[in-house]
């Protein structure tokens, strides 16, 4: 069981959450081609390793999160809302 | 074989007798013994039939890794199979019988099969599912077909009931810093050692009894050791076992409460599921002795060593009168004296010849022999053994008793469970743990140390590593050398003796010889994940605690490889059997998943609703009047909202506010429609797309002020469209302020619809004037008051085609709006109507709902290509001109009549062309209704092409799996009112 350290609720069972993807990808504008698109939502990296992405407190606070996750043994180096005002008010808590 | 219970051996308690049935006679053993041990005592030899052969199977062993003595416990609804009759602790009336045997285990007519094994050799399965050569081999499964079911009816060996299973379980969670598996020196040791530098400490002991193997020591008292752990506030929790280890350092635990007790109190749960979070994981499980395979090893009779030293010293039974020990290890000289200080007569065939070894010289000891067949079938009447270096001298030895001791495994599941493999130790011939990068810390026997004080030292070894690993110390350690025994152990797997054709066993349980492992060398299948499952060797229920290593080392020998290039199988959780009982916990009948309900739910129920299951949600389904069928009750409830008013719970629909000052910027930019011209006081039905291009869910929404907007969403897509709003806000669009929030349990809703509608809602609001319809025209909303104060939002949308409108009040008021409602709508002859006559309404009018919308389906293909802005960009709007989207051969939805009106059809209906009736056809019906406006069965579904291509086509509606076929034909999905006159009424 991953157990992942919510910034607002604390550390909770993966069970929680939602996993929801990359977070390192950079969205296109809406206004964007067909291609760029495409590149986004269809070509994705497959990492063994650590790589960001993002987990929804679906059943807590409802914060959608950059988790840096290990692919091969679940460590899980650090977690962090995605919303950078977030970010600041959780940096400030510490 | 002659077992017994002896006077002065035991710690059983002799003062409370207990009666139990086996077999269907009564006998009777001690508080204290196990089920295995009582048989003993009672002289109980054979307690099964094996898996293939059927042969007389006893009791090998004294604990898990148990794979003779399977037996079922209780009957009726608590009947369980498989159950170990050594960890089966004795209760008053327990009621076990043997398996797989009729009419006995004593006397099997299936026993046949022992002289059939040639057929049944390893992978006569699979030879099976080929066919009979030369005939049909390859080609043809005619053969299986034909023994298929005589095959599964023999297969497996107990039988679990089928009956609702009567008792309750539970789950239970738990943290910790430090769990500690198992309660033998090392773990108590461990226990101690970190309880006393202050960690909070969960030990775990699978037995009832905390000591592990020491329990099996004549003089051992465990009192003293469990007083210490209980001073020192560490949580003890016996029979319970770690069946698995998880990511950090999650440990499962299965706690059986009630297993042991004859009449449990109703209100504890038989089992309990623990979940333990922990920081550190100390695992001191002990090792598992290994048998010998040599012809016949399987006799009721033969068992390992230790266990005989368990049966002595625990339980007081002496398991034989004239024994005889073979092994290639120190392990067995302890135990050798004490089976003759019992009054045993014991010789020990040690297969080495260079060793020494002090005993009180009241038995035999002959060096360099080594057992190769054992005679008797249901009991050993000798056993014939040899010089080790020169089988052809050989003798026979007079015994009732074969021990075995083949040298130790340790026990390395739980760590293998983390991935980390095992590596091969040739001084002590057996499998090592590996240092794991985990917080987890192997001690004891289960890291190969044979003695107790270098068990002792590799307990507080542990904690400190623990400690360490914690960064609570920072305190230099070391673990005790692997070994410990005076002289080394010499491997020994297998005796062969090649004049025999009798059957040397590695597996018990699952009839596996080295016959097998051999056949399967010769056929191919040499790695040992195939050689496990071309001959099911480890896959019994003690999953190869036993012969494992005995497999491996003939495929070694075979392949002229080492047993660590052979590999090992990986271990798997769990350890050992977990019920699904334990595994569901409360999560069953009413309770397997949760019910949502709506705030008028009871009040939908008193009016007479028939209630469906929708996701999660109770809705009603349809209101019957006394006789009515449910076609009766939907036709009749259509019709009338038709004719004059209906009213109908659609609190189940997602709602959500929006609120901030870039809310209708972020609407524009998930729906695909228009929503910055939307004006305050109107609402908008509107459809989002998901970033390929697919339509998500559709809804409306209503703009209650300039930076207010309430939306709603379909009843299934709810949760999800709550979580994309989110995470578009807090992940793409930071710089948007605007804020989500989920109202759907705040608002109770209902839909007023019919010709009737504004009339009923006049008599129930303050004021009248507000829903007129030039103050509230089509699609307008307003916040105003039901009568008696009820603050109420109202909008006039529709989902029926009819003037309709719908009211939103607070969840604490819906009761009292359905009565007001209802009391005026019964002045118009209105009906109350259910999820059935809405959908019958909602097909007649061409509505899509998750039956089209099934995530697969774009706008366009929905016919609502109108509702795709071409003046902006939305979410989806580059993806959806995607050309696989674009194709014409996509499906278009479309309505369907039957050509003959008088027939009906059924949702799932393939639809082809005339002379071309296979595969997927060219489209499907997704909806269906009886229309009771039009007066015939009506669909709703898609086509490719659409409606331009077909609509003067004859097709063919194709439905095998109701094996019924009808003529159809497509036309527009708006079957009532396409100009919807009647909802701008």
């Amino acid at each position: 069981m991953i157990r992942i350290n919510c910034p607002y609720c604390g550390e909770r069972d993966h069970s929680e959450f939602s996993y929801g993807g990359d977070a390192t990808i950079n969205y296109p504008s809406l206004d964007a081609s067909e291609k760029e698109w495409t590149e986004a939502i269809f070509f994705r990296k497959n990492i063994k390793g650590f790589q960001f992405e993002t987990w929804h407190h679906s059943n807590g606070c409802r914060m959608w999160l950059v988790v840096e996750r290990s692919t091969v043994t679940h460590e899980i180096k650090s977690v962090k809302p995605c919303h950078p005002n977030l970010q600041k008010v959780v940096e400030n808590n510490k | 074989m002659k077992t017994r219970r002896l006077d002065n051996y035991g710690k059983i308690n002799r003062d409370k007798i207990l009666s139990f049935r086996w077999d269907k006679k009564n006998y009777k053993g001690f508080e204290g013994d196990t089920l295995a041990s009582a048989l003993l005592a009672n002289n109980i030899g054979i307690v099964g039939r094996s898996f293939k052969y059927h042969r007389p199977r006893g009791i090998f062993s004294s604990g898990v890794e148990e794979s003779g003595a399977l037996v079922t416990i209780g009957s009726k609804d608590r009947r369980d199979p498989n159950v170990r009759a050594t960890t089966q602790e004795l209760y008053n009336g327990l009621e076990a019988s043997g398996q797989n045997a009729f009419p006995n285990v004593n006397f099997d007519l299936a026993g046949i099969n022992n002289y059939l094994g040639r057929f049944f050799a390893a992978g006569f399965y699979y030879k099976t599912f080929m066919g009979i050569p030369p005939f049909e081999w390859g080609r043809g499964t005619a053969i299986w077909m034909f023994f298929e079911k005589f095959i599964r009816k023999a297969a497996g060996m107990g039988s679990a009931s089928e009956l609702p299973d009567p008792d309750s379980y539970e789950h239970a969670h738990d943290f910790c810093d430090l769990i500690v598996v198992g309660s033998g020196p090392a773990g108590v040791a461990a226990a101690i050692e970190a309880a006393e530098k202050k960690l909070d400490v969960i030990l775990v002991e699978q037995d009832s009894l905390v000591g592990g193997d020491q329990l099996a020591e004549n003089n051992f008292d465990n009192s003293q050791i469990k007083n210490q752990l209980e001073n020192l506030g560490i949580k003890i929790m016996t029979r319970t076992t770690a069946f698995g280890l998880y990511d950090n350092c999650v440990v499962g635990l299965l706690e059986r409460v009630t297993d042991h007790i004859s009449a449990p109190n109703v209100n504890i749960p038989r089992q309990r599921f623990w979940t333990i979070r922990a920081k550190h994981i100390i695992v001191g499980a002990g090792a598992i002795e290994r048998h010998i395979a040599f012809n016949n090893n399987d006799i009721p009779g033969v068992m390992t060593v230790n266990a005989s030293k368990h049966y002595l010293n625990r339980y007081g039974v002496l398991t034989g009168k004239r024994i005889a020990i073979a092994t290639n290890n120190d392990s067995v000289y302890e135990t050798a004296q004490q089976l003759s200080e019992a009054g045993a007569n014991v010789t020990v065939l040690d297969s080495r010849t260079n060793f020494e070894i002090e005993t009180n010289k009241c038995f035999e000891i002959r060096k360099g022999y080594v057992p190769y067949n054992i005679n008797g079938s249901k009991k050993i009447h000798s056993l014939d053994v040899s010089k080790s270096e020169n089988m052809n001298k050989s003798e026979t030895i007079n015994c009732d008793q074969v021990l075995l001791s083949g040298g130790w495994s340790p026990a390395v599941h739980l760590l293998s469970h983390r991935g980390v493999r095992p590596k091969w130790d040739y001084s002590n011939a057996c499998f090592l743990p590996s240092d794991s990068k985990e917080n987890i810390t192997m001690v004891g026997s289960s890291r190969g140390l044979w003695n107790k004080n270098d068990c002792i030292a590799s307990g507080i070894a542990g904690t400190t590593d623990a400690l360490n690993r914690l960064g609570i110390s920072k305190t230099n350690y070391f673990f005790p050398k692997p070994g410990g025994w005076k002289n080394p152990i010499q491997p020994l797997y297998e005796v062969k003796y090649k004049k025999s054709r009798s059957k040397s066993f590695v597996d018990y349980q699952h009839d596996v010889t080295t016959d097998d492992v051999r056949l399967a060398h010769r056929e191919g299948f040499i790695s040992v994940e195939h050689l496990k499952r071309y001959t099911t060797l480890g896959m019994a229920n003690d999953q190869g605690k036993m012969g494992n290593i005995i497999g491996l080392s003939l495929m070694a020998e075979l392949l002229k490889k080492e047993i660590p290039e052979v590999g090992t199988t990986v271990f798997r959780p769990p350890y050992t059997s977990v019920s699904i009982g334990a595994l569901s916990g409360r999560n069953v009948g009413k309770h397997f998943r949760p019910l949502r309900v709506t705030p008028m739910h009871q009040w939908n129920i008193d009016n007479g609703a028939k209630m469906i299951e929708v996701g999660l949600y109770q809705r009603p389904w349809y209101y019957p009047k006394e006789n009515e069928t449910l076609s009766d009750s939907y036709i009749r409830e259509a019709s009338t909202v038709r004719k004059t008013v209906g009213i109908c719970d659609i609190t189940s629909l997602g709602k959500i506010a929006i609120q901030g000052p870039d809310s209708t910027e972020f609407l524009n930019r998930i729906y695909s429609n228009g929503f910055s011209k939307l004006q305050v006081g109107k609402a908008r039905y509107g459809i989002m797309l998901r970033d390929d291009g697919i339509v998500m869910d559709d809804g409306t929404s209503w703009r209650l002020a300039e930076n207010e907007y309430f939306m709603t969403t379909s009843t299934g897509e709810a949760a999800k469209v709550m979580s994309w709003l989110e995470e578009l806000l807090q992940t793409r669009w930071t710089d948007l302020n605007v804020n989500v929030t989920s109202v759907s349990e705040q608002w109770a809703g209902v839909s007023v619809a019919g010709p009737k509608s504004r009339e009923v809602l006049n008599n129930c609001v303050d004021d009248s004037l507000v829903i007129t319809n030039n103050n509230l025209p089509f699609m307008g909303v307003t916040s105003t008051f039901l009568k008696g104060n009820i603050p109420c939002r109202i909008a006039r949308i529709s989902f029926s085609g009819e003037l309709a409108f719908e009211v939103y009040v607070k969840s604490d008021f819906a009761n009292t709006m359905m009565d007001l409602l209802w009391e005026n709508a019964k002045k118009y002859d209105g009906c109350l109507y259910g999820l059935e006559a809405l959908g019958a309404l909602r097909v007649e009018k061409g509505h899509v709902t998750a039956a089209e919308l099934d995530g697969r389906v774009t706008i366009d293909d929905a016919g609502l290509s109108k509702m795709a802005s071409t003046k902006k960009s939305y979410i989806g709007s580059a993806m959806r001109k995607r050309g696989v989207l674009k194709n014409n051969d996509r499906e278009i939805l479309v309505g369907f009549f039957p050509t003959n009106l008088k027939e009906t059809f059924n949702a799932g209906t393939i639809v082809c062309e005339k002379n071309n009736i296979k595969g997927q056809g060219i489209g499907r019906i997704t909806s269906v209704t009886y229309s009771p406006e039009l007066g015939h069965w009506i669909g709703l579904g898609f086509v490719k092409g659409g409606l331009d291509k077909w609509k003067d086509t004859n097709l063919v509606g194709a439905d095998p799996v109701r094996n019924k076929q009808m003529n159809l034909k497509v036309v527009s999905p708006h079957m009532i009112d396409p100009k919807g006159e009647r909802m701008y009424a």
